[in-house]
């Protein structure tokens, strides 16, 4: 008996020290940059404990009465086959269990819905396989990118070694201020995407023809990435999302710097424009030339 | 085949019938049909099988190399289709078919006639299953859901696909109304509805289910049709409809579905369970009203799957709610199962190996089926591969673990051998361990942030997708086990003993010689 209580013992202790080797680690959700990650980071790990209670509890029954209760140790069968108040104490207990997990999830369910009156307001759309950016209020306004995966090719048909950040950058980062709220507003181009940061706690669906919206806080700065989260066609593992937080200087900083870029390729464009009318006003001069000729 | 009816001419029954393929062309005896539908599923479990070792083996290491990624798109999908339409559905039809008359004590299924044509819609549905890989543009490859607009983008494969799932929708609902009408009508005399073997409650529960969601599932079906075909927008927004429409429909049918195949399996277990344990089931009336009510909350809960496609607070919280209820009910079998192996007088056959590893990675798969259900936590996990790990927990080590131990619980039965003890042993030891190496590593691989559906993926998953994928090659390869098991036990010539598992209350087993003969219960028995 002793041995086996020692076993025993040993294997709890063996269970838990592999669950919190869990904390932190590939084994678990990545660290929780935002008060929305943390909070599901948290009630996670509750659940997780709660859980493996019961599975001892309920598994510690099962397996002394698998030993104990077998035909090969002599064991005679008994003959009872209900009890009232058994029954209605493992359908209450549960439901009290339950009442203890969903209070906490209502709480973070209505503040991830709160989506009302954010620093700064960015748009995604998901398209067939990359996403676009417009930022559409707040520091920045005006901002406008695509953002594609900048793995190269060579390295998805194992020609290349694998970088460290394989299939998880992208050309264009979306860049935000730390600390600040940023609401998403997602639709797609096409099919169903979906917007997600890990870290950030955000995942929305991105639909076409409708707006979904998602907001987000980033504790610190640093860069953050997730993947399309709704399988999206051929290059659905294709389609990356690298989200930099930087501190509130920073970000003003790239903020004009992009604005400014903009602004440049757009009157890049406007010249380049005016060169091909002037090309073809050349052209029918010349051809007139050559008519007179 | 013909070898599981090998002796049945020696029971003086008027079994006349065609031989050859007529026999099974135009068989309206439940004893083929199920057979059949047993046969036809194994098949498809190895189709499906196939398609699923591709997936493993392509994402054994990081980088492309076997499967593009519009093929790997089309292996998932049609991996889930056939596993769930193919596999674990008919399989249970066909327990239903061979057990439900004898359990019972009836003749045969009500609908005779109809029993046939409902097996045999099966094959023209695979086999459009199958082919549309071969045409142009190549099978599906939007996913065993099918959500659009991404499904109204493929070919003739999207259209195929579409038509089976239509056929094999009307065959369920065939099966369904046949299995109400023969438990309804057809008990023996002193059967009341409260003294039904509990899996015969578990098919009736799930028929009604079957009725209730296969109708809805046809109609998204021909929405989709004629959003591909016809100039309907149902989930265009720019011709006024919603994509989000369609997963509303969809999984009004598809979780309903999720119960259609686990309700039949806490059936077996709840079968095979008492047997061992040479005792009564514990709680025989609260299963069955865990079951009902397990049906009934299967069908206000499907928005659960669509927590991330943006739904009002309420919405969420309602579903949220909802979901976790069904922890009750469920929490209710386990406890009257362990309850019923306390204080037992235990023995531990294949049949009753299968249905405790059932229990207890079942209970694995309710527990990630909670967390699931939390909102917050879901919108981490949600189209990641704790979903997969989640859902494989209860499908593959559930509805599956779960037949197998019926399998090999009824063999005895239904072909008078016996199979081989060790070999059936072995059969659940190798599953059992596999199986874990292969998906309790994806419940890490989700939680870190690895998507379904991806032919490739960051550097950080490999290990466990190498763990992952040697476990399910393992895990493929042990199935080829269960198929010798089962062709030995078919082709011994040692008949097996009448009543090989003394624990056994039910009428098949006390009422029937071993093997049942082609008729049975020509003159109904009398329940005390």
């Amino acid at each position: 008996m002793r041995n086996k209580s020692v076993a025993t013992l040993a294997g709890v202790t063996a269970l838990a020290l592999y669950s919190s080797m869990a904390v932190g680690s590939k084994y678990n959700f990545q660290e929780p940059q935002s008060v929305i990650a943390q909070d599901i980071y948290d009630q996670h790990m509750m659940l997780l404990w709660i859980c493996l209670a019961i599975f001892i509890a309920v598994f510690g029954v099962m397996f002394y009465s698998i030993l104990k209760h077998r035909k090969s140790v002599g064991h005679k069968a008994a003959n009872f086959h209900h009890s009232t108040t058994a029954e209605v104490i493992w359908t209450i207990i549960p439901c009290l269990i339950l009442i203890v997990m969903a209070w906490p999830a209502t709480k973070t369910v209505i503040a991830m819905k709160d989506t009302s009156s954010p620093d700064m307001t960015i748009k995604a759309t998901g398209y067939q396989w990359m996403w676009g950016y417009d930022y559409l209020q707040g520091e920045g306004e005006g901002i406008s990118f695509y953002s594609k995966l900048s793995t190269p090719r060579a390295q998805l048909e194992n020609k290349e070694p694998k970088g460290e950040h394989y299939l998880l950058e992208v050309d264009n980062h979306v860049v935000v201020p730390v600390g600040k709220k940023v609401r998403m507003i997602l639709t797609a181009n096409d099919v169903i995407h979906a917007w997600w940061v890990p870290a950030l706690g955000v995942k929305q669906d991105a639909i076409p023809g409708f707006i979904r919206d998602s907001w987000f806080t980033a504790d610190t700065p640093g860069i953050y990435r997730g993947q399309c989260a709704e399988l999206c066609g051929k290059d659905h593992g294709y389609m990356p999302i690298v989200v930099e937080v930087l501190d509130e200087e920073a970000y003003s900083e790239w903020a004009a710097e992009k604005l400014a870029s903009m602004k440049k390729d757009s009157v890049n464009l406007a010249s380049v424009a005016t060169d091909v009318a002037s090309d073809a006003e050349a052209v029918e001069a010349a051809e007139k030339d050559s008519d007179n000729n | 085949m013909a070898a599981v009816h090998g002796d049945v001419h020696g029971h003086g029954h008027d079994d006349h019938h065609p031989t050859g393929i007529m026999r099974w062309v135009t068989t309206t005896n439940h004893k083929d049909i199920g057979t059949m539908y047993l046969w036809f599923s194994l098949a498809m479990f190895f189709t499906g099988g196939f398609l699923a070792m591709g997936i493993r083996a392509e994402l054994f290491q990081p980088g492309i190399q076997i499967l593009e990624p519009e093929l790997f798109n089309s292996f998932t999908t049609l991996h889930g289709l056939i596993m769930v339409f193919g596999a674990i559905m008919p399989a249970f039809v066909g327990f239903a078919n061979w057990q439900i008359p004898m359990m019972v004590g009836a003749p045969d299924m009500a609908f005779a006639r109809m029993n046939n044509w409902s097996f045999w819609l099966l094959i023209p549905a695979a086999l459009l299953l199958i082919s549309s890989f071969f045409v142009p543009g190549g099978a599906a490859a939007g996913g065993w859901t099918f959500y659009p607009p991404l499904s109204t983008q493929g070919g003739l494969g999207v259209d195929m696909m579409l038509f089976a799932v239509h056929i094999l929708g009307a065959s369920s609902i065939m099966g369904s109304i046949n299995i109400i009408t023969t438990v309804l009508n057809m008990r023996a005399p002193g059967m009341t509805l409260m003294k039904m073997p509990l899996f015969v409650w578990t098919w009736l529960i799930t028929a009604y289910l079957l009725v209730l969601a296969m109708p809805v599932l046809a109609g998204v079906v021909t929405m989709l049709i004629t959003d591909r075909h016809f100039g309907t927008s149902f989930f265009n927004a720019a011709g006024g409809g919603d994509p989000v429409l369609f997963q509303h429909i969809f999984w009004f049918f598809g979780h309903p579905e999720v119960y259609i195949m686990i309700l039949p399996a806490f059936g077996i277990v709840s079968e095979i369970i008492p047997t061992f344990s040479r005792k009564p089931l514990f709680g025989y009336s609260s299963m069955v009203y865990a079951t009902a009510s397990i049906a009934i909350l299967s069908c206000i809960v499907w928005a659960h799957h669509m927590f991330t496609s943006g739904m009002p607070t309420v919405g969420q919280l309602f579903f949220m709610y909802a979901t976790m209820l069904i922890a009750v009910p469920t929490g209710v079998k386990v406890f009257n199962w362990t309850a019923t192996m306390w204080k037992g007088e235990m023995t531990f056959e294949t049949p009753m190996l299968f249905a405790i590893g059932f229990i207890f990675l079942f209970v694995i798969g309710g527990f990630s089926g909670v967390i699931c259900a939390i909102v917050p936590i879901d919108i981490q996990v949600q189209d990641t591969y704790y979903v997969i790990a989640h859902f494989h927990y209860v499908l593959v080590s559930g509805a599956l673990f779960a037949l197998f131990g019926g399998a090999y619980y009824w063999l005895p039965k239904w072909t008078g051998h016996m199979y081989d003890e060790t070999l059936g042993k072995w059969h659940f030891w190798l599953s059992m361990i596999f199986f874990n190496m292969a998906f309790f590593v994806q419940h890490f691989l989700g939680l870190a942030g690895m998507p379904r559906r991806i032919p490739d993926y960051a550097l950080q998953f490999a290990d466990f997708n190498m763990i992952s994928s040697l476990g399910a090659f393992g895990f493929g390869l042990t199935q080829l086990l269960f198929v010798y098991i089962v062709i030995k036990c078919i082709r011994s010539k040692e008949p097996a003993p009448e009543k090989p598992w003394d624990g056994a209350k039910t009428l098949e087993w006390t009422h029937l010689p071993t093997p049942a003969p082609y008729h049975s219960f020509e003159t109904p028995p009398v329940v005390k």
